[in-house]
């Protein structure tokens, strides 16, 4: 069999979580696309849309579409143009039954994934909006196009972990989608028998081996076992079901790699396998992509091979060297409502009530909507002498009248966030005592990040690359989290590390956040940005980097922790523009101190101000 | 309407299920938050206290669903139209569960101007908004933490002093508001402001069930009831009716359970113990203590009511160590053990 890089299986693979999600799109959740932009995205999009019951609603719901679009509630024109309410349902109510299509599901707010996270969990959109209350049901399945290229963009977590297939097209050439993937006998109807009660310890076991905590993964798992039956025209749920889905759901969830039981081809008792196809034996359905297994093994062992042959090649590879796999962090989702979208930049962030002062910028089809239920009360009331009346028409009598408690001000993104990224060097003997202590700093920055709006990035450098340990977050809970297991030892590639600080330092000013880079090394260099071994190169590599974290104008700290003072390390401070501090024993107070001081001059050198939008208290 | 989810198929998760029954029993335990990740039940849980919850006695024609022993004076409808020294007629009324969605606007949570009447008619009338729905009952978000601050000030608000208050163009409406509000929240997703924890009265964590024999019967009792929900619901409507009885059966207790000495004494200590800074800890811990021995049909308050209660009523109340890797449940462990030996 084909090993699971295969692009031509891989591909098979997509097709078949695309037939499966047709059947059931409610049900499975939804599917995480990761693939650029290209016709093999196109493609699979194709065959999904195929295997979607006819007349199943569809649509596309652009990143920064507006609650009321997403949710629906008053219809400006309309109310205004009738003279009594009108109801615009928005997009997801239309969606019942069908499947809705997130491009760029990566940058999707929190906020927004939250939203449609509550609509699949309810089956409903509950409408509280604007002076309507409203439920419509709405079952709808989720499309979640992954194009993210920086490793700080992912797909909310909330929507991710209700998507049963997560699949990746990067890397499958056209060519490898040319071979007909066998298409099944028209839609089966869903099984509603029990399955059998190994099958589902089978998911369960399989789940607890991978590492998968979450009990969504079985549950859609199984969901998607009951599709596959289906699919093959079956009523009832047989183990190559059960394996086929556990492949799909489960193995691109894995954290850790199975221990796959030594096959035993004797003294195994054969399951109590439900006798696969018992109502249409004569009509024979196609076989799908996964043959059909005929043999004994128990239901759970299947389970892991069909796992295990389906894992990713850079996730096993991932997995066997120990690191900790993780999803791709969302981009920063800690906060409330303000907080939350205040991490971009002067964006509009929606609106509020409040009052016109200095400052402050009306949101004009906000305070429309506020003005709009009034307007019969107010022309019957409110003659053209009254005094309230904003837009005091002056002898034309004013269609529409806005009152000052009408008002509602656009609310924009604060500026005020800052980053403290740590670049710290985890090779030789000092790694495990330094690590500990900047975890310390780490925790302690963390605990004042709500107040001081800063987040926290920890990358670690040692043996031939840098690693991101913790990718920017406020949240301290995740922190420790990620800073659980800190590699140490090895030798120094002190150029990838700050190269790799200077990157996500980078991305976060594009963010509008002002950046401190807290360097902790003793400066002695020995492996060059290429990899390879050697003083002198990788003391060049490094000053090089150095150099160009300054011309990125990044404000940044140098803490040497080399036993006395060295040489290398001040002239790379000085390459950097760095404060250089030497401090054999870094302590966590002290480096929390640095951080504290550094951060001011982030800021101040950020230029100009922070600025607060109008109306946001 | 789609069915829920029975509260007494939820697998585990005893300390979630104990603390909403204790707000059940007794409403002014000050709002449960529920921490945890996602698939654990939390949700599931608040919205199955909706069929859970045994129904209230209204009085007739209010909108406001007065009860009828209550003050009139506090009503919109019934200060105007109760008679008084006439019988109020009562009729039966489920206690809501009300779901606030994220998303919801400001006007449609504290209520507004009816937009039927005032765009058609050019009426001036109230609607009332889901605060007043929430009124006798539970009041659910999720994901506490993505809704906008200002909503959950209000919201905190308006819980605390058990009256909406609305004043808006020669609109004014006073009316009663006293609602148990649950929150519920992901860690993962950022942490709840600090002030706004310090508000619920009580707080707890919930994790995935760890054990395989639990996590298989979580996907089982799932399962079965996506697949055949009304069957599922005959079947555990036992339960769920039994529960119901038992917390008839506490409020009607309740209020006859004094604490003795030793056990005010014990709840001083232990607060004192994990620095629980002014009274509103020992406060609720006094009262979870006392709804759980009535849950329990106790005759009094004991020290293992007072453990039991002890992590749900100040756990978000230690004083945060950012340095002191210990769970918060682990710390309360270590002041239990302390204090009680």
């Amino acid at each position: 069999m084909a090993g699971a890089d295969d692009p031509a299986r891989r591909w098979q693979q997509a097709v078949l979580a695309a037939r499966l999600f047709g059947l059931d799109p409610a049900g499975l959740g939804g599917v995480v696309v990761r693939a650029g932009p290209g016709p093999v995205g196109d493609l699979w999009l194709e065959e999904l849309l195929d295997s979607l019951a006819p007349g199943a609603p569809v649509r596309r719901i652009p990143v920064g579409t507006s609650d009321e679009r997403l949710l629906g509630g008053l219809d400006l024109t309309a109310t205004l143009a009738g003279g009594r309410p009108v109801l615009d349902r928005g997009i997801l109510a239309a969606l019942d039954g069908g499947v809705a299509l997130l491009p760029l599901a990566e940058r999707l707010p929190a906020g927004t994934a939250a939203r449609v996270a509550g609509v699949m969990d309810t089956g409903m959109v509950q409408l509280e909006r604007d002076g309507f209350t409203a439920r419509h049901p709405t079952r709808l399945g989720l499309v979640l196009f992954d194009e993210g290229q920086e490793s700080d963009e992912a797909v909310p977590e909330a929507l991710r972990q209700r998507a049963a297939f997560w699949i990746d097209l990067d890397g499958i050439a056209l060519a490898d989608c040319l071979a007909d993937v066998p298409e099944p006998d028209g839609h089966g109807r869903l099984p509603t028998g029990d399955v059998a009660g190994e099958l589902v310890e089978a998911l369960v076991h399989g789940a607890v081996a991978l590492g998968v905590d979450a009990l969504t993964a079985p549950l859609l798992a199984l969901r998607a076992a009951r599709a596959h039956a289906a699919l093959r025209g079956s009523k009832l749920v047989a183990p190559v079901d059960v394996a086929t889905a556990a492949g799909l759901v489960l193995a691109p969830r894995a954290t850790r790699i199975p221990e796959l039981p030594e096959p035993e081809p004797e003294a195994e008792p054969p399951p109590p396998e439900p006798p696969p196809d018992t109502d249409n034996a004569s009509d024979e359905p196609p076989p799908d992509t996964t043959p059909p297994e005929q043999d004994q093994t128990l239901p759970e062992e299947l389970v892991l091979e069909a796992v295990a042959a389906a894992l990713p090649p850079a996730l096993l590879e991932a997995l066997r060297k120990g690191a900790r796999v993780r999803a791709r962090q969302e981009p920063q989702s800690s906060g409330g409502g303000a907080r939350q979208a205040a991490s971009m930049r002067g964006r509009p962030i929606g609106a509020r009530p409040g009052h016109l002062r200095s400052g402050a910028r009306i949101a004009l089809l906000e305070t429309l909507r506020a003005a709009a239920p009034w307007q019969a009360l107010r022309q019957r009331t409110a003659p053209l002498t009254d005094t309230h009346a904003i837009n005091a028409a002056s002898a034309v009598r004013a269609r529409i009248q806005v009152r000052p408690s009408d008002i509602q001000l656009r609310r924009y993104a604060r500026r005020a966030e800052s980053t403290v990224i740590f670049a710290v060097d985890a090779s030789g003997s000092q790694a495990f005592h330094r690590l500990a202590e900047v975890k310390g700093a780490v925790e302690l920055v963390l605990a004042d990040a709500y107040a001081a709006r800063t987040q926290v990035a920890l990358i670690a450098f040692r043996g031939s690359a840098a690693e991101m340990l913790v990718p920017p977050t406020r949240a301290l809970v995740r922190a420790r989290t990620l800073l659980g297991a800190l590699p140490g030892g090895g030798p120094t590639p002190l150029a990838a590390g700050l190269e790799a600080a200077r990157l996500l330092a980078h991305a976060e000013k594009a963010k509008g956040r002002s950046v401190l880079v807290m360097v902790l090394t003793d400066g002695k260099a020995n492996i060059a940005l290429d990899g390879a071994p050697g003083r002198a190169q990788a003391g060049a590599d490094a000053l090089a980097a150095a150099a160009r974290l300054r011309l990125a104008g990044v404000t940044s700290v140098l803490v040497d922790s080399g036993r006395f003072a060295s040489t290398e390390a001040r002239e790379l401070a000085l390459a950097m523009g760095a404060r250089h501090v030497p401090l054999p024993n870094p302590r966590a107070g002290t480096v929390q101190m640095l951080v504290t001081d550094g951060l001011a001059q982030a800021k101040a050198s950020a230029g100009g101000p922070v600025r607060s939008g109008g109306g946001l208290r | 309407m789609r069915p829920v989810y029975p509260f007494s198929a939820i697998v585990g998760q005893d300390e979630m299920k104990r603390a909403l029954l204790v707000a059940c029993v007794e409403p002014r335990i000050g709002g449960v938050m529920v921490f945890g990740d996602r698939g654990t039940g939390k949700s599931t849980a608040v919205r199955a206290l909706a069929q859970l919850l045994p129904p209230l006695k209204a009085t007739a024609d209010c909108p406001w669903h007065c009860n009828p022993v209550d003050d009139p004076a506090r009503c919109p409808h019934c200060s105007t139209h109760r008679v008084p020294g006439t019988r109020v007629k009562a009729v039966d009324f489920a206690a809501p569960v009300v779901d606030l969605p994220l998303g919801a606007t400001e006007d449609r949570v504290v209520g507004a101007l009816d937009l039927e009447r005032a765009l058609t008619r050019g009426e001036k009338a109230f609607e009332p908004g889901l605060l007043a729905r929430a009124d006798r009952g539970f009041l659910y978000i999720d994901e506490v933490n993505l809704l906008e601050d200002h909503l959950v000030d209000v919201l905190l608000d308006v819980a605390a002093s058990g009256e909406n208050i609305v004043e808006r163009e020669g609109l004014s409406v006073r009316h009663p508001a006293r609602f148990v509000l649950v929150g519920s929240g992901n860690p993962e997703e950022g942490e709840l402001r600090p002030q706004l924890l310090d508000r619920f009265g009580l707080s707890v964590d919930v994790r995935t069930p760890q054990d395989i024999p639990s996590r298989i019967e979580v996907i089982r009792r799932r399962d079965a009831f996506d697949r055949d929900p009304k069957a599922f619901l005959a079947n555990w409507q036992a339960a769920d009716a039994a529960l119901r009885n038992k917390i008839i059966k506490a409020r009607k207790r309740i209020d006859a359970l004094e604490p003795d000495q030793d056990i005010l004494e014990l709840i001083s200590r232990l607060c004192l113990a994990i620095g629980s800074d002014g009274l509103r800890g020992e406060l609720t811990l006094l009262r979870a203590a006392r709804a759980l021995a009535a849950l329990d049909g106790a005759k009094t308050i004991t020290a293992t009511h007072v453990r039991e209660a002890a992590p749900m009523a100040l756990r978000h109340r230690l004083r945060r160590n950012p340095l002191d890797d210990t769970g918060s449940g682990a710390r309360i462990e270590r002041a239990l053990a302390d204090v009680m030996g």
